[in-house]
């Protein structure tokens, strides 16, 4: 496979998580489109790292996966209060700041 | 070629899996699929020569991430229905792929022109573990010890969030108790 292939694909999976960013109102499914994005991401190193034989890429995927890991304890916890307050997880709800 | 099968194998597996997790409405569908999209993931670091990558995304993803998001899933009333519409959708397509677009410039401007050299060869001979151990405490030593503190800090911060008023648990609680003391709490806080 060419690196070209990769990167095609890592663009296809960034796409839908970016997709589900824009789209979703649901705090949670906002979650898990941030680890698609995040994944689509890991790949596109990955890939990188293999076709100019420099370890770099992999070592970067792994801070984005430390990165990945403490976001989603610091968000889950903090979904957790916002839900217990109001009982809602979605975003629209969030916003008190109306502009 | 056997590459190439897995390659397109894997792919479509892993596309489907996360549109099906984008699209659904239900969040326990979205979290299952979620987590054999990331296990699907791991296959293209294997077919990229990347092993411990590869391990480390099944384990940390997999096995911590996805536990952690099943076990957060168990405070929320996960089955609700969450009214989604999204008013102006083009002007936000629109606004954010510009945006994005910028950024993108913005950083590949100046690597565009220059060759790309490898400044931490890969070592055939190490094999991958080896390779990756040997580049990551030496030359990555201070951020893979920040990433460390960063951890740290995530993980009291999670305890802290989330260990408050422990004692009340929703997942034994009956459906119409738990919108009872929703109620109760939201009224609660009107009153002061």
């Amino acid at each position: 496979m060419t690196l070209n292939a990769y990167l095609i694909l890592s663009t296809i999976l960034f796409c839908i998580g970016l997709i589900g960013v824009l789209r979703r109102k649901n705090v949670l499914m906002l979650f898990f489109s941030t680890e698609i994005m995040l994944n689509a991401v890991n790949v596109g190193l990955a890939a990188i790292s293999k076709f100019h034989g420099d370890l770099s890429g992999q070592i970067f995927a792994f801070f984005i996966i430390a990165v990945a890991a403490s976001e989603v304890a610091i968000g889950l916890g903090l979904l957790i209060l916002w839900y217990k307050r109001t009982g809602s997880i979605n975003l629209d709800d969030i916003a008190v700041m109306k502009g | 070629m056997f590459e190439i099968v897995a390659f397109i194998i894997f792919s479509v597996l892993t596309i489907s899996m996360f549109s099906i997790t984008v699209l659904t409405n239900n969040a326990l569908y979205a979290l299952s699929s979620l987590a054999a999209g990331m296990i699907f993931i791991s296959a293209f670091f294997f077919l990229l020569n990347a092993d411990f990558l590869g391990a480390v995304q099944i384990v940390v993803y997999t096995g911590a991430v996805m536990s952690l998001y099943a076990f957060g899933m168990m405070f929320f009333d996960s089955l609700a229905e969450v009214k989604e519409k999204t008013k102006n959708p083009r002007l936000v397509f629109l606004l954010s792929g510009m945006l994005s677009l910028i950024v993108v410039i913005v950083f590949i401007a100046p690597i565009i022109g220059q060759d790309v050299e490898a400044n931490y060869p890969v070592h055939p001979e190490y094999g991958n573990s080896v390779d990756v151990g040997l580049v990551l405490f030496t030359k990555y030593l201070v951020p893979f010890e920040v990433a460390a503190i960063m951890l740290l800090v995530a993980m009291i911060g999670g305890i802290v969030l989330a260990g408050k008023k422990m004692n009340e648990s929703y997942s034994e609680m009956k459906e119409d108790e738990i919108d009872e003391k929703i109620k109760l709490d939201a009224s609660k806080k009107d009153d002061k």
